[in-house]
């Protein structure tokens, strides 16, 4: 496995099966890894605010053993003075084993793991790739439906800014008849790059609606998005697309008895909170097995057993 | 257009049309001392047009650029006025500091000195990416 974790199509197939395994095995006995990491530190350093990723792997890092370090926004830090990406990422290296960066610019984690010697995991930058998102998503799915083949997996909402999307559907193309059915409004359709380079390149059976009713009845697991305030450029062109996709219990009556819904959260108002108490829903879920999956990269990263 | 023969010096041949100035820059061809002539919308029997640089010194070429403008190009170098041999450059799998990424959420946007790399990503459609966010350089017309 390479030094950092910047881009999930970094690790092979291979790689994400080990991790999702180990995953498996923290949760079945957490005893045994509760002193893995005894005396590491890690880094937080989010130049934008995050709940749930920083928490995430601040709370892996301590039930491993291990503290924590950093910075939760860019005001909190030499950033505000001007500090480059390279310089902040050479000071911590001083004094911590291993960083997660989130940072509103893409590739600015790519520049910190091209400077410093320790492992850096890229914890999201701006709307291009969230690995670790990734990987919890495929340890849910691994976790809730046994498998990661023979899936047909409906990603519904916003597919033009939502990296989540784009990186569970360049993992997911590497397991064995998995179909994607991509429900968007136009405006948020999923970007060239990713049909043609993943899906059509790949062979990868996928189909496009705009209806989150017709396809219902076939998906395995639905994974809902939000539409990113955040991402936008234009206030309008959020207001007017915002609302387009409301997951509600009168939807899932066409959805199979086993379907499982994702999320990677914070959810604004695309999925009802009625949904929350129905089996099939998963997003709470996923959110703990996020801690556990990146409990295991880190454990790979820093080269524990 | 009558343009004197070089005794000593590099022909850049088979140029995009229209490029040779872009070409003349990147390459950084403006520091030399010797003679320089860029010859532009010359017949070409491959290219219909094509332009055409023409240097008065054998000097080390950057033959990354010369592949990624076009691996079409091809450079002659003549030694005493006679050509002692010919560079087919071809599409390298990195170029640094020729182009520049236009996505606005990249990092190179707000740090100026970082390098601006971009990655040979498809042979077959010579398209090249930022290697910070993927972002697709502009299509180069061969």
């Amino acid at each position: 496995m390479t030094k950092d974790l910047i881009d999930i199509l970094q690790i092979s197939r291979e790689e994400i099966d080990e991790l999702i395994a180990k995953a498996g095995d923290i949760i079945e006995q957490p005893d045994v890894y509760a002193h893995k990491c005894d005396g590491k530190k890690l880094a937080t350093l989010f130049y934008e605010a995050s709940t749930r990723t920083r928490l995430s792997f601040e709370s892996a890092m301590i039930e491993l053993g291990g503290s924590v370090i950093g910075f939760s926004s860019a005001t909190d830090s030499s950033v505000s003075k001007g500090e480059s990406v390279a310089d902040t990422a050479r000071t911590v290296e001083c004094f911590a084993d291993i960083i997660a960066m989130r940072h509103p610019k893409e590739g600015a984690p790519y520049v910190a793991a091209n400077n410093v010697d320790i492992p850096v995991i890229n914890a999201g930058d701006g709307g291009h790739n969230h690995p670790t998102q990734t990987l919890t998503d495929l340890l849910t799915i691994s976790r809730e439906k046994g498998r990661l083949d023979n899936l047909v997996v409906g990603c519904c909402g916003d597919l033009k800014f939502g990296r989540t999307v784009h990186s569970l559907i360049a993992a997911m193309s590497r397991y064995e008849n998995v179909k994607f059915v991509l429900i968007s409004p136009e405006e948020l359709k999923i970007p060239e790059h990713v049909r043609t380079e993943i899906l059509e390149k790949g062979h990868i059976d996928y189909e496009e609606t705009d209806s989150l009713e017709n396809a219902m009845p076939n998906l395995d697991v639905l994974y809902m998005t939000r539409v990113q305030r955040e991402r936008f450029f234009n206030e309008a062109d959020y207001l007017r697309l915002k609302d387009t996709y409301i997951l509600t219990p009168d939807k899932l009556t066409y959805a199979k008895y086993d379907l499982s819904i994702l999320h990677p959260l914070p959810r604004v108002n695309e999925i009802s909170v009625e949904i929350d108490k129905d089996p099939r829903a998963c997003y709470f879920k996923q959110v703990r097995y996020g801690k556990y999956i990146r409990m295991a990269l880190m454990l790979k990263l820093l080269g524990v057993d | 257009m009558i343009i004197g023969t070089i005794v000593d010096g590099l022909v850049i041949d088979h140029i995009p049309a229209g490029r040779g100035m872009e070409l003349y820059h990147y390459l950084r061809l403006d520091r030399l001392q010797c003679e320089v002539a860029i010859i532009k919308n010359a017949t070409s029997q491959k290219l219909g047009r094509k332009d055409i640089i023409k240097i008065g010194e054998v000097i080390e070429l950057d033959q990354d650029i010369l592949g990624f403008i076009s691996p079409k190009i091809t450079v002659s170098v003549i030694r005493n006025g006679e050509k002692v041999g010919k560079m087919h450059p071809e599409l390298p799998e990195k170029i640094s500091d020729v182009i520049r990424c236009k996505n606005p959420r990249c990092i190179t946007s707000i740090e100026q000195e970082l390098r601006q790399v971009f990655k040979l990503t498809d042979r077959e459609t010579a398209t090249y990416r930022c290697i910070y966010c993927d972002t697709k350089a502009p299509k180069q017309k061969f």
